[in-house]
């Protein structure tokens, strides 16, 4: 890239800037970052700059690398949720290729810097990934590289499990939220009967008898059932060493981080791709670049048989808010909505038939729509999005069988898990715990409990 | 600080290598798995049952990310049609066969198995590298061959037919720009450039593999899967590592034939078991073509074991004969029951040093065969 195309990049992005300001969009200072393929595939895959190594990051390099060497990618926007806000440029860009990118990482920008979920988060998360990733590195040094990647492959396995719903305003720092929570129980023990009770039973467990104050019982650990699994394995386990309960505080800040996005994906770029296409339009392109703006902006919202395309519906959805209430209401969803309540609240009937979406399953060998309900529809893609999609998992005994044993049950909810990957992730569970794990689930109607003792997996039913 | 503030920067990424080592590392990963999953990898059907093409695709399962998941298969998922889609289309299908893998997995969340794409050869080589045809000895009249015949040498002079067009358009240019004007005409004979090969020889090793096959009614699916996945790579082994050697099959039910390749593969089975017709037929071949003074002689023998009886005495006769003459004798037995009273029995006395058996149970212990079979000297030469 020459210092003109760099001169005539800066000139599009000021203007651009200034467009989305005109309207309205409020975001972090912006560094745009031009960078060759293969850097931004390795970052893509990655996450962010500045990641630890491990050869799962590996794998997905080269995945992307190969889509994209194939001619299979779409556009590539890469842009971090930090202040400033870094965002990233393929070198063999096009001009107008970096306007849609630009104009695209911008909403993104406004949309991390103001939805209410990405309040709690570590802007400074570039920095804070670095510095990890290089206590990483002392460990490898210190301990050995294949110690280390065996661990964090143990780790890697449970890092969705944390409590998304934990607000903290005093960052992660556990134990200070929970003597919050328990100065909240203590007021509670003699309620005068109030409007918001129920808010301050969160954490709770409903329906739980009192236990009689001087009743002379084994003290369960944990008392309520935790959500939390990293946290708690890395508080409670008898078999990690000081580093390693490092490791799992690094991988568990970096979920708690990435947390947001995954709630807010369909919004975020469904965000991102409304206002990419209203500040384009205000530029004065050549035809040339006209047209290959539609067409890239066509491979952005492709709908895709086996899967909805969230740029696409979050744009019809935001789209179609704006025809109902206008452009204020915009603003106002993008800051206190997530995709579960974005959909419950904003997905009509007329979308669901619009945008032709259906739900289907596998029957036998071939794959089938089975419903086209537009309120099972929406119930199904609500619950796609809970718990980021992952199986709700909470740890119930961490001394169970007062043998010091850990169990973990799956809240189930109708759908159940892949038994093959269950088999092989308990043994990851068990190398951080130390002794024997288990898992409770349901399986075709029957609660099953699946053990690994440190050799081999037992199922049950119960 | 004012947001419509942004810097553009570009920075020298070259020594960013972040992504290239750890793919690097997770290449490693695969192999160590291939290598560790060696047995099983060795009698997977998508290779045996290649035809020996080039690149496999080899599921690959420990360098899998395993979390906890839910059963993709037995999950409702939401997608978007085209436009008129109806409850009962189908947008997709499984193919049935071994793991399920989807058509067009490509942006579904669904099975992750890791395929691997593994040239045949590398295969080959971890499973082969270190196999050897054991007691080799030189032979009198030791033939040398052509066994190459490479197309790498380009020259002035050659075959019309040779002509190598792209260097001597090169030539050309290259002449007429050192003269001052750079264009492609008026070529010259001094311009043409023709490929011509190179020959290289190699000594003949002078072996002959006398595989037997039992192809009667007692060998089942799975004997019959067994004995070729070992042939399947005896084969592949032998034609890479020796240039010359030289296979003769045998396939065997109450009574033996020569058969050729195709068929010993692809042959059904039927008929009842007398094994000494098949070492009584790979005498006479020897008797007939391959004199021991000339040959290497190595016969194997791959069967359920499942003898009739009153023959195993002339089978012990007959083998020790074929020992005499033999370099190598291996007899494979699939028997994964553990019956008694089969050929492994009758064979039990026989103390030779080169004679060799394998027991095979289920699929893993081909390798074991193969390994047991082509290693070194025998141990107790």
């Amino acid at each position: 890239m020459s210092g003109e195309d760099i001169r005539k990049l800066e000139e599009a992005i000021a203007e651009i800037t200034g467009v989305a300001a005109g309207f309205g969009l409020d975001f972090f200072p912006m560094r745009y970052e031009i960078c060759p393929a293969d850097t931004l595939y390795t970052i893509g895959a990655y996450g962010m700059p500045t990641r630890f190594h491990h050869w799962s990051f590996g794998k997905a390099f080269h995945k992307m690398k190969l889509h994209y060497d194939h001619g299979l990618s779409k556009i590539y926007e890469l842009v971090v949720n930090s202040n400033p806000c870094y965002a990233f440029l393929l070198e063999g860009n096009s001009l107008i290729q970096n306007k849609l990118i630009v104009a695209h990482v911008l909403a993104h920008s406004d949309f991390f810097k103001n939805n209410a979920r990405f309040g709690p988060t570590n802007r400074g998360m570039i920095e804070s990934m670095s510095a990890s990733a290089e206590r990483i590195r002392q460990y490898e040094q210190e301990y050995g590289a294949d110690t280390v990647e065996a661990f964090i492959d143990a780790v890697l396995a449970i890092q969705e499990h944390i409590d998304p719903s934990l607000f903290h305003p005093f960052g992660l720092d556990r134990s200070r939220a929970e003597q919050k929570r328990a100065e909240l129980a203590k007021t509670k023990r003699h309620p005068p009967a109030g409007e918001y009770d129920d808010l301050l039973k969160i954490g709770e467990t409903p329906g739980e008898p009192p236990s009689p104050p001087f009743a002379p019982q084994r003290k369960k650990v944990p008392p309520q059932p935790e959500k939390d699994m990293l946290w708690f394995i890395s508080t409670h386990s008898r078999a990690l060493e000081p580093w390693q309960q490092d490791i799992i505080g690094m991988l568990r800040e970096e979920m708690y981080y990435f947390w947001p996005q995954l709630e807010t994906k369909i919004m975020n770029e469904g965000w991102a791709s409304y206002w990419h296409l209203r500040i384009i339009r205000e530029l004065d392109l050549t035809e040339a670049e006209t047209i290959e703006f539609a067409k890239l902006n066509a491979a952005v919202l492709l709908p895709s048989r086996y899967t909805m395309n969230p740029y696409y519906l979050g744009l019809k959805i935001f789209e179609d808010i704006e025809r109902r209430w206008g452009r204020e209401k915009l603003f106002e969803v993008r800051e206190f909505d997530m995709d579960t309540s974005f959909i419950r609240n904003y997905l009509t009937e007329e979308l669901v038939r619009d945008l032709d979406l259906y739900i289907y399953e596998k029957q036998g060998p071939e794959w089938k729509i089975t419903d086209r309900g537009w309120e099972n529809i929406r119930e199904q893609l609500i619950r796609s999005r809970v718990n980021g999609g992952f199986p709700y998992l909470v740890v119930d005994d961490g001394d169970y069988g007062g043998n010091g044993e850990l169990y973990i049950r799956h809240s189930y909810e109708g759908i159940e898990l892949d038994l093959k990957y269950v088999e092989k992730t308990l043994p990851y569970v068990h190398r951080l715990w130390g002794k024997a794990v288990h898992l409770e689930t349901v399986v075709e109607s029957k609660k099953v409990l699946f053990t690994f003792d440190g050799e081999k997996t037992i199922r049950k039913f119960l | 600080m004012d947001s419509r503030n942004f810097i553009v920067s570009r920075e020298d990424w070259s020594l960013h290598r972040k992504g290239h080592q750890d793919q690097l590392r997770h290449e490693q990963k695969v192999r160590e798995a291939i290598r560790r999953n060696l047995p099983d990898l060795i009698t997977e059907e998508s290779i045996v049952v290649s035809g020996g093409k080039r690149i496999v695709k080899v599921p690959i399962r420990s360098v899998e990310e395993y979390r906890f998941r839910y059963n993709f298969n037995k999950s409702k998922h939401v997608g978007q049609g085209s436009g008129g889609s109806k409850v009962g289309d189908v947008i997709g299908i499984d193919p049935a066969a071994a793991g399920g893998k989807g058509a067009g997995a490509g942006d579904r969340a669904g099975d992750d198995v890791y395929e691997a794409e593994i040239e045949l050869a590398e295969i080959e080589e971890m499973l082969l590298g270190e196999l050897e045809l054991p007691n080799l000895k030189p032979k009198e009249k030791e033939r040398t061959h052509v066994a190459d015949i490479r197309f790498n040498d380009i020259r002035k002079k050659g075959l019309t037919a040779n002509l190598d067009k792209k260097r001597t358009i090169l030539e050309n240019l290259r002449r007429n720009a050192m003269e001052g004007k750079p264009r492609i005409g008026g070529i010259r004979p001094d311009d043409l450039r023709y490929k011509t090969w190179e020959e290289t020889e190699k000594p003949d090793s002078n072996a002959v593999v006398l595989a037997i096959m039992d192809t009667s009614g007692s060998m089942g699916v799975f004997e019959k899967y067994v004995a070729r996945s070992f042939y399947f790579w005896m084969v592949r082994f032998l034609r890479r590592k020796y240039e010359h050697v030289q296979i003769v099959y045998i396939a065997h039910h109450t009574e033996a034939k020569e058969v050729s390749e195709e068929e010993f593969f692809h042959r059904g089975e039927s008929g009842g078991t007398i094994c000494s017709s098949a070492y009584a037929k790979a005498l006479e071949i020897i008797a007939e073509r391959f004199p021991p003074s000339r040959y290497n002689l190595y016969p194997f023998h791959f069967s359920d074991g499942d003898n009739l009886s009153s023959d195993n005495e002339r089978c012990v006769a007959l083998l020790n004969e074929l020992l005499d003459k033999a370099n190598l004798f291996g007899y494979g037995e699939v028997n994964q029951y553990n019956r008694n009273s089969t050929l492994m029995a009758a064979y039990r006395s026989i103390r030779r040093p080169n004679f060799r058996t394998c027991l095979i149970r289920e699929k893993k212990d081909v390798y074991q065969a193969l390994k047991t079979f082509f290693t070194g000297p025998a141990a107790s030469e």
